[in-house]
């Protein structure tokens, strides 16, 4: 089938297979591999992507149904300088190995555009689609309330 | 102590440092393994037995061969002469058992997920499709899934030599004389649940090979061992393979492996002579990801009455799975030594019999055999203060190391560095405000509160900075402990360094930058670390055993001397000055008792690129090797509080209040030793409170999606509370390690605080992981009989 798709700015026409996930063509046909898979079953969140401005899970949505959209990856995310929420990350120590990252930020981004002072646990509750094994969220809770300006003050750190 | 380590600047170390790895992680340009396309390369996917146990009959690839797309189909039999047997690294008894272990099954399955057929194609979805039309005949055999069971006569036999791997004893001091005439004696029966690593990153793996030269890229934290076992398993002449880890996301021990699949990528490239990859899904991984923990721990403690400990006794059965992997038959030796924990006593008996079932295999998961060692430690030192009428803290305050004693040597052997437990466990408790929460337990008993308070305990050591080379080969483990590290001085005054420590989400890029700079007094932005890939650094033995800073970091201490000593000679000849006179600091030699005439270690890294002027006889580099062995382990250590709040009703468990006081010697960052601690305490809590490998009673994992094993999210775990004490190392940087400690230390504490909300209720144990169920059920079986031992699962 073929499909028309806008990612991170740039407009893509391909011929696709209808059963073909849009995390593989985000990976393998458009090259954007800054969006990794975790999982399967649409639990772990790391290939969260926004689709016309929402957040989604690219290994749930067809690429198919992609078509005509405005999908933004964690590739496009930042404008000329770091996004907020990367800023956020880098400074509150937020990721380890990184590979919940990108979509931890995505989520995150979404979850702040739909409410742009969240509490500690609307921050936890909003983020309970992402999965992440390395920081036990601590720093990831504190990098979003940093991200929304709800918090001031840094973990100490110096660049 | 040399003369660079009085002058080493200190401005690095113990430094808040943000990460330099973080650029590429957050924007999206990491290099996972499975971002990797080389041209012409073909995906691989397995078709895996259905069967835990069965007798292959036959494997007819040719449908699969004939579908459009598809390249290439091979069975067992078609790599049974060259695939070899996959590396068990550690026989940790002479008699020990070890099974023929094939990459691919040839005659016989013994786990769901076993592979038994691999089809190469065009594309990933064309390798799906075509694994459903090979065809497999089985005859399924008995499956072995209870290792007790398993122990019996007439028990089926996973293997033809039967069930029982090993039997592991190690007796230390009079056992008899330490129980019998005991007044206290107390016996448990623990069961640590099987558990899934659960990386994020699922593994993957390319393989290619170019005029007979290989190269491997895996999602592995061992790249170095990988390329020593796979020259060994395929006969591909060691210099010939290359093996690169790029950036790799997660590990937890579960990428400590030698695996099929890395075996069989690189048989199959050789067959077809074009790279290939394979990615596994995550319900592929949950069934053949190594899987850990796994055992059954019946431990007895002997004390006096007023709560001196006497002697310890542990009996453990740990299931291997159906076959030994790298460390499999190590995990639980590995935790020998460690029940004796911070306590002082007379004598200690271990024994481990290691048992086969028709599992996946266990092996390395965060902590290895110390975090059962430290739950089954710490769980019956709370029930020994009940026996004995006692305040758990006092308890263990009466038992532990205290401060002045150290080095301390164990009733297991092991010799402690250093460690201060009254000052962590006075700064736990303080932060934890442990006074004040005992008294509103109090009150909320004697008011039959439903939702009832539970304050656990955990004051934990580890042994970590794995390890010192001749104890590990003591104990038959096959390799080396030691670490490697180079420095290379670049014209411009720049630093490359070189480590054999292979990090997968740890921070070593920034850490050992910060290292360097201070022990060369060159800018932290100057210096990049290189790692991962067996062709920049050579020698190495990876990541894994909280063994990076203690040993590699070292390493790099080491291999900074040596470049130091060779500017030295160099500057002395530019600067026409004995090299004796010459001291070196902030990164400048200057001639002692004149600072003010000077040359800096970038000015003579040029100098040597010049080489016009080098002194006679001296070689025009000041780069450097070292490889570092160390004496001893080191031993981190640290007391954990948390509180729970444990509905009645329900069964429902929640966190209050964490607290962890940890000890890790000096910090060289301490943001990320902070990330290290949340994470293992994240993990620890997983295992008390969500997670566990499922298997039915035929042998098929239950818990193959993340929707089944239950990794927990953020809205699952709660807030932090961390704070540090400091005992240096025992080495010349002064570190321990950090990154298994949360998790040893966290499980035992979450347990230890819902049993302790239970016990007015007659509840004495809730087994492993503590749902809201097994809660429910504890409670109301310590109800129906009255209070007497309840618990809530199958112990």
């Amino acid at each position: 089938m073929k499909i028309s798709v806008t990612v991170d700015g740039v407009k893509y026409a391909d011929d696709v297979e209808p059963r073909m996930l849009l995390v593989h063509y985000l990976r393998e046909v458009v090259g954007k591999t800054g969006t990794p898979i975790g999982c399967d079953t649409s639990n772990c969140g790391a290939c969260t992507v926004l689709m016309d401005g929402a957040s989604v899970k690219s290994c749930s949505v067809l690429a198919v149904q992609a078509d005509g959209t405005d999908v933004t990856t964690i590739e496009g995310l930042a404008n000329g300088e770091l996004h907020p929420l990367q800023r956020a990350f880098h400074e509150m120590h937020a990721l380890q190995c990184g590979y919940c990252t990108p979509g931890m930020i995505i989520a995150a981004a979404d979850l702040l555009r739909d409410n742009p002072h969240p509490s500690e646990q609307e921050i936890r509750e909003g983020l309970e689609g992402n999965l992440c094994r390395c920081t036990g969220y601590e720093n990831i809770v504190r990098a979003v309330q940093r991200a929304a300006g709800s918090e001031s003050t840094g973990a100490g750190a110096t660049s | 102590m040399t003369a660079q380590t009085e002058t080493a600047q200190a401005a690095e170390l113990g430094r808040a440092r943000l990460r330099k790895e973080d650029a590429r992680l957050i924007t999206g340009q990491t290099n996972w393994t499975d971002n990797i396309t080389l041209p012409g390369m073909l995906h691989m996917a397995f078709v895996r037995s259905p069967y835990a146990h069965a007798r292959i009959t036959s494997v007819d690839v040719s449908a699969a061969k004939q579908r459009p797309g598809v390249i290439a189909a091979f069975s067992g039999a078609d790599f049974a002469a060259e695939q070899g047997s996959l590396p068990c690294a550690w026989p940790v008894t002479e008699d020990i058992v070890i099974p023929d272990h094939p990459p691919m099954a040839v005659d016989e399955v013994r786990y769901v997920g076993e592979a038994v057929a691999v089809v190469v194609a065009r594309d990933r979805y064309t390798a799906a499709d075509a694994v459903e039309a090979v065809e497999v005949d089985y005859e399924p055999l008995p499956p072995v899934l209870d290792m007790r069971a398993a122990l019996e006569e007439g028990s089926p036999k996973v293997h033809e030599a039967g069930n029982k791997s090993y039997d592991f004893v190690m007796p230390n001091g009079d056992l008899d004389a330490a129980f019998s005439g005991a007044p206290v004696v107390i016996e448990r029966t623990y069961r640590q649940q099987r558990l899934i690593p659960s990386a994020m990153e699922p593994r993957a793996v390319v393989a290619t090979a170019v005029g007979g030269e290989y190269t491997v890229w895996s999602a592995t934290q061992v790249p170095h061992i990988l390329r020593v076992m796979l020259a060994l398993q395929t006969g591909i002449p060691e210099q010939n393979i290359r093996v690169i880890a790029p950036d790799v996301g997660g590990g937890f021990g579960s990428k400590l492996q030698v695996t099929a699949e890395e075996v069989l990528a690189v048989l199959v490239t050789r067959k077809l002579g074009r790279p290939v990859k394979w990615t596994e899904s995550r319900s592929e991984g949950n069934m053949t990801v190594h899987h850990g923990r796994d055992q059954w721990q019946r431990i007895r403690i002997a004390a006096d009455s007023d709560g001196r400990i006497r002697g310890l006794d542990v009996d453990l059965l740990a299931d291997m799975g159906a076959y030994l992997m790298l460390v499999t038959p190590g995990v639980p030796i590995l935790g020998a030594f460690m029940y004796p924990a911070i306590y002082k006593m007379d004598a200690y008996r271990f024994r481990c019999v290691g048992v086969f079932t028709t599992k996946m295999p266990t092996d390395a998961y965060r902590g290895a055999g110390r975090p059962e060692a430290t739950f089954a430690i710490e769980r019956i030192m709370d029930e020994l203060a009940v026996k004995l009428g006692m305040d758990p803290l006092e308890l263990r305050e009466l038992n532990w190391i205290k401060h002045e004693e150290f080095p301390f040597t164990t009733v297991a052997g092991l010799t402690y560095d250093s460690g201060n437990y009254e000052a962590a466990t006075a700064r736990a408790k303080e932060l934890f405000q442990y006074d004040e929460l005992r008294r509103e337990q109090a009150e909320r008993n004697a008011r039959n509160d439903p939702v009832r308070l539970g304050i656990g305990i955990s004051t934990f050591t580890e042994m970590c900075g794995l390890a010192p080379s001749r104890v590990v080969g003591g104990l038959a483990y096959g390799a080396g402990g030691w670490e490697s590290a180079s420095i290379r001085m670049l014209p411009t005054g720049k630093v490359e360094v070189i480590t054999g420590s292979s990090a997968h989400g740890q921070g070593h890029e920034t850490a050992w930058s910060q290292i360097v700079a201070d022990q060369l007094g060159v800018p932290f932005e100057d210096i990049r670390v290189l790692h991962g890939d067996t062709q920049i650094s050579p020698r190495g033995l990876d990541t894994y055993g909280s063994r990076s800073l203690a040993v590699g970091g070292m390493a790099l201490v080491a291999a900074c001397d040596k470049v130091i000593e060779k500017a030295r000679v160099v500057a002395a000849g530019m600067m026409e000055a004995s090299a004796d006179d010459l001291e070196f600091s902030s990164g400048r030699f200057s001639v002692r008792g004149d600072p003010e005439k000077g040359i800096t270690i970038g000015e003579i890294a040029l100098a040597v690129f010049f080489a016009h002027n080098t002194p006679e006889g001296v070689e025009p580099s000041i780069d450097a090797d070292a490889t570092y062995d160390p004496d001893n382990f080191s031993f981190p250590h640290g007391t954990h509080l948390c509180a729970t709040e444990v509905d009645t009703e329900t069964g429902m468990v929640t966190i209050r209040s964490y607290v962890a006081v940890d000890d890790v010697g000096k910090v060289v960052n301490p943001l990320i030793v902070e990330g290290q601690v949340h994470g293992g305490i994240a993990q620890g809590i997983a295992q008390a409170l969500y997670e566990e490998a499922v298997y039915d009673e035929a042998g098929n994992l239950l818990t193959t999606t993340l929707a089944d094993y239950l990794v927990p999210s953020a809205a699952d775990l709660p807030s932090y509370v961390t704070s540090r004490t400091e005992s240096p190392g025992d080495n010349r940087l002064g570190v321990k390690g950090v990154g298994e400690a949360g998790t040893i230390a966290s499980t035992p504490a979450v347990v230890n605080a819902i049993v302790d909300a239970l016990r007015p209720l007659g509840v004495q144990d809730v087994t492993m992981p503590c749902s809201p169920e097994r809660v429910w059920r504890a409670i109301q079986a310590a109800r129906e009989t009255g209070g007497a031992a309840a618990t809530g699962g199958a112990a």
